[in-house]
């Protein structure tokens, strides 16, 4: 049967629709939540993860996902019985689920980190945080991502 | 100039400063395929360290999802005066380092 035009109006019309949600972007080169967990037990072991004392600072909607503002902070007094040890930075989507990991020590009196990143896709940016006390703290957001980076073609 | 440092020049004791570093690199993921298909062989900076009058204060493992041009902020107690030192480690045998000093009052 041809298609008729109204048809084919319809279903041009539920491709710009699923064209906004960018999950539909086929990537084979993508980390799964199953790599995000494994990457997070790597640095955390059995420990468990509270949620709190973790901020983490990055804009919910970037254009371009080749450089994303981001800070990390932790309410920390930073003295020598009671200080972040680290900082680890984790993405869902990515091809590899590390961003980055930051040690710090009492010395760093405050314990706050900022750097740029990159993002594949639309997803979700886990801080997770090492105490003195070896407790870990996470925080996650979810971001926005329209122009995708890491996998695309070179000119 | 390869690294752009910002370090405040002068401190009082105790305050605690923010240094800022900014390294051109092209920071290549090796994900990326050329238009013919071939794969873009990975070149990245996988490690930072600064040194503080030769004690490490901050160190950094860094990964493919780090944007292009590292840019680094943290903190750090301004304790004495004295020389931070920077030193970036990365894929192909990348090496950099830069100084910057502080007077501490």
């Amino acid at each position: 049967m041809p298609t008729t035009r109204r048809q084919f109006l319809s279903l041009a019309g539920g491709v710009t629709v699923a064209g906004a949600v960018p999950i539909v972007t086929l990537r084979p080169l993508e980390a799964t939540p199953a790599m995000l967990n494994a990457a997070i037990r790597n640095v955390v072991g059995e420990a468990q993860i509270r949620s709190g004392r973790v901020k983490l600072d990055i804009p919910p909607l970037v254009e371009n996902g080749n450089t994303v503002p981001m800070t990390v902070s932790v309410a920390s007094a930073m003295t020598a019985d009671d200080h972040v040890k680290s900082i680890h930075v984790f993405n869902e989507k990515n091809p590899q689920p590390n961003i980055g990991n930051f040690y710090l020590s009492p010395s760093s009196g405050r314990a706050q980190v900022s750097t740029r990143i990159r993002l594949a896709d639309t997803q979700k940016v886990v801080a997770i945080a090492r105490l003195s006390d070896d407790t870990f703290w996470q925080i996650a957001a979810e971001i926005v991502v329209t122009l995708a980076a890491c996998t695309e073609e070179m000119n | 100039m390869a690294a752009l440092i910002n370090v405040p020049a002068k401190a009082r004791r105790g305050d605690i400063i923010e240094i800022r570093t900014l390294t051109s690199h092209i920071m290549e993921t090796g994900f990326r395929h050329t238009a013919d298909g071939k794969l873009v062989p990975r070149d990245i900076i996988t490690s930072f360290t600064c040194r503080y009058n030769g004690t490490e204060i901050f160190r950094a493992d860094l990964f493919p999802a780090i944007a292009a041009n590292l840019y680094l902020s943290f903190f750090t107690v301004a304790k004495e005066s004295g020389k931070f030192e920077f030193e970036w480690i990365g894929d192909n045998g990348y090496s950099s380092t830069a100084s910057a000093s502080i007077i501490v009052e």
